[in-house]
């Protein structure tokens, strides 16, 4: 036995084709199976992607900015901003900071208490936001000093909004690769159940290509093929009907949030059509290890 | 061609095969004979490697069978054609399909003349495009023996061709199998027709062996 032997799964043998029956239902069953969970594939591709997209999305947006809260009776406020300010301006890694305006302390506001809150009169701390440059700066010592000039100020550099909403992300899209890990093994032993279903129904057909002379490989082949391509093009189907169903959910939409940017963007769109290809080459080794099985138990 | 030395085979239940030594040569004629279920069957299998002895030797065109790999045993067997009692086939191909199937597998193109030639000559030009399990006990026979035949072997071993068969057509058969013993094959036939035996004997030099409590007799005259 040759089993080292590599057969090119798609080459043209229209002989070896022939010496399986064509039809019977593990025929239907490993189309179905294929376009089942290619479509299933698909999707916890597109939440995959998805989850990619908003961990970058969260982490480019908090990633290299900071924020000083400063908390300080109202007659040492502007003295505390002021040196707070001058610090910054000497400190490696900071690239610019400023304080916020009224208007904008309001704005961030407005969606918890209204467009009309009097911010002069309640005693909101100040906010100075950082932005770092390439090389980053030193947190620790910036909190050290910061306690030095000014007492009420407090360092936020967003990690622990950040972490845990990245961690959230990751973890997205592990489940989605974990998915199509378990969909793609799940395709692998239903058609390796189909292919063991079709070599039992033709064992009568592989003692007559034994007794004639036919080596294992030859008749390995005529299956393989034949499950190769059904669960390729049940993959295609199955491909371009989970593409379909994303591309009918509704667009991005900031109210949506996440749910509504579960889609493919650009070349994105092309990541589905591989799993066709995929589907293929777990058909072919699903086949060609059953086959090889069976036949070692025949004379 | 075929050789036992001292083989021997068991199926589990106690030896059916014991101590058979037996060559078969080039160009020779055997028929091997015996009760039903004495090993006749067992012992074209050990011949055509379908079955290894449990003891002793068999080699089949100077090679162990027990060094052969499988694919050894596939090319083995297309220097062997076998013709069965219960002639199997692929009974979603017509009959020409199936009888050209020993050359297909072995990636080689039928010339098309040759096998309507080869159906003409076991009597079968008509049934070319036939499906198999519309053909009768006779015309499977000869199908198969047209199968066993197509790739020129060096021997062939047929398990009781004519077991299905009414004389006439059994004499047509036996007819075949000596005009391809007269082209220098080898043939081994199993069967417990002893009137058949002794109609081969009057065309051709039989040697006919018998197997009697799981041994391999050369029988007399007693047939």
């Amino acid at each position: 036995m040759t089993r080292g032997s590599f057969d090119n799964p798609l080459k043209a043998d229209l002989h070896a084709d022939r010496v399986v029956p064509p039809t019977g239902f593990t025929a239907r069953l490993t189309v179905f199976t294929s376009l089942a969970m290619t479509f299933l594939a698909v999707f916890a591709l597109a939440l995959s992607m998805a989850a990619g997209r908003l961990a970058e999305r969260w982490s480019d947006s908090l990633q290299g900015t900071a924020t000083i809260r400063i908390s300080a009776p109202q007659d040492q406020i502007d003295t505390q901003v002021a040196a707070v300010l001058a610090l910054l301006t000497v400190t490696p890694g900071i690239a610019s900071a400023r304080a916020l305006e009224d208007q904008e302390q309001r704005d961030l506001l407005a969606p918890w208490f209204g467009p009309d809150l009097p911010v002069d009169a309640l005693p909101l701390p100040r906010l100075i936001e950082i932005k770092e440059d390439s090389a980053g700066y030193d947190a620790e010592g910036l909190r050290q000093r910061l306690t030095a000039e000014a007492p009420g100020a407090v360092l936020d550099d967003h990690t622990r909004w950040r972490r845990p909403l990245a961690v959230a992300a990751s973890r997205l899209r592990l489940l989605g690769v974990t998915s199509i890990i378990l969909i793609t093994c799940a395709m692998g032993a239903m058609i390796t159940l189909a292919a063991n279903a079709a070599l039992a129904a033709n064992l009568q057909v592989i003692r007559v290509l034994r007794l004639v002379g036919a080596k294992d490989t030859y008749i390995v082949r005529a299956f393989v093929r034949r499950f190769t391509l059904r669960a390729f093009s049940g993959a295609i189907a199955g491909a371009l009907l989970g593409m379909g169903g994303v591309a009918l959910l509704p667009g991005v939409d900031e109210a949506g949030g996440f749910l509504t940017g579960l889609g493919f963007q650009g070349l994105g769109w092309l990541f589905p059509l591989l799993l066709p290809v995929l589907a293929g080459i777990v058909a072919f080794a699903a086949t060609r290890f059953a086959a090889f099985r069976t036949l070692k138990g025949l004379p | 061609m075929i050789a036992l030395e001292n083989a021997a085979y068991n199926y589990g239940g106690g030896e059916l095969l014991s101590d058979i030594s037996l060559r078969l040569a080039p160009g020779s004629f055997h028929f091997l004979t015996g009760p039903s279920g004495a090993g006749k069957t067992t012992f074209l299998k050990l011949c055509y490697a379908d079955l290894q002895p449990t003891s002793g030797r068999v080699t089949i065109f100077d090679r162990d069978v027990r060094t052969l790999t499988r694919d050894d045993v596939a090319l083995t067997r297309r220097r062997i054609g076998v013709v069965h009692q219960d002639c199997q086939f692929l009974d979603h191909l017509p009959l020409a399909a199936n009888v050209m199937l020993p050359l297909t597998v072995a990636g080689k193109m039928g010339d098309a003349q040759d096998v309507s030639d080869l159906l003409g000559w076991v009597g079968l030009s008509q049934l070319a495009d036939a499906r198999p399990p519309s053909l009768s006990g006779g015309e499977r026979q000869r199908a198969a023996l047209a199968r066993a035949i197509i790739t020129g072997p060096d021997v062939i071993l047929a398990d009781e061709p004519t077991g299905n068969l009414d004389w006439e057509m059994s004499l047509r058969l036996l007819t075949l199998l000596v005009e391809l013993n007269r082209m220098g094959k080898t043939i081994l036939i199993a069967t417990h027709d002893l009137n058949l035996i002794r109609q081969a004997k009057a065309q051709v030099a039989a040697r006919v062996l018998r197997i009697r409590n799981r041994r391999i007799q050369l029988a007399g005259a007693d047939l």
